[in-house]
């Protein structure tokens, strides 16, 4: 088990995938850190040594945004959209999809699983 | 896609020439505008903007946040009030 930014702890993977256990990080971010630390990509998690951890660590540290820290950016992002009155604001408000989609069907992500209506007439022929 | 950096901003020349022409005499008026497609600029910020939704106009107070936003995202076309419910 390996410990890098507080709560995450990749282990028998290859150093490529593990990285991207980290919110924040995803393949292609997990490589260039690789690279930039002169690290193997298919090296195992497990195989590294404290030296390259270290790396690793400065690395995240000095030039990403991660876990708590880019979830709260994201909040305060949608939260400002709230504010401001904006139409993705309202949108994010009552739950319903932000980006112009249709929600005459699906939409199920946001507006949250079926509410089935008793008795609704079928449409007659 | 977002807009090409080279072009710029759009604004409606119109609405801008009246924004800046009051920020010089230091007036503040409500302008009444259908330019929902306009960006708005900083020169915004302070003036209040009424901006037609299809129906009517909706006074919109511009904010510094809202630089950078379109004077359309802050006046809603369509009024949802709910589904069915027996015979109204």
């Amino acid at each position: 088990m390996t410990r890098i930014v507080g709560v995450d702890l990749p282990n028998e993977k290859r150093g490529e995938i593990g990285l991207t256990y980290i919110f924040g990080i995803g393949k292609s971010n997990a490589g260039k850190i690789l690279d930039k630390a002169g690290i193997d990509r298919d090296m195992k998690v497990k195989d590294w040594s404290d030296d390259q951890l270290n790396i690793i660590r400065k690395i995240l540290n000095d030039e990403y945004k991660l876990e708590g820290e880019l979830r709260s950016e994201t909040q305060m992002n949608i939260k400002r959209l709230m504010d401001i009155g904006s139409y993705r604001g309202i949108r994010h408000r009552i739950g319903m999809p932000v980006r112009g989609q249709n929600t005459k069907n699906n939409a199920r992500t946001r507006k949250g699983r079926r509410k089935t209506i008793a008795n609704k007439k079928k449409a007659t022929k | 896609m977002s807009r090409s950096l080279k072009k710029g901003p759009f604004i409606d020349y119109k609405i801008e020439k009246r924004i800046l022409e009051m920020n010089k005499s230091g007036k503040k008026k409500v302008v009444k505008t259908w330019s929902r497609r306009s960006m708005i600029s900083p020169d915004f910020v302070g003036h209040t903007v009424a901006v037609h939704n299809g129906n009517k106009f909706i006074p919109v107070y511009i904010t510094e946040n809202m630089v950078g936003h379109k004077l359309g995202e802050f006046a809603p076309t369509r009024i949802f009030r709910g589904h069915g419910g027996k015979e109204r």
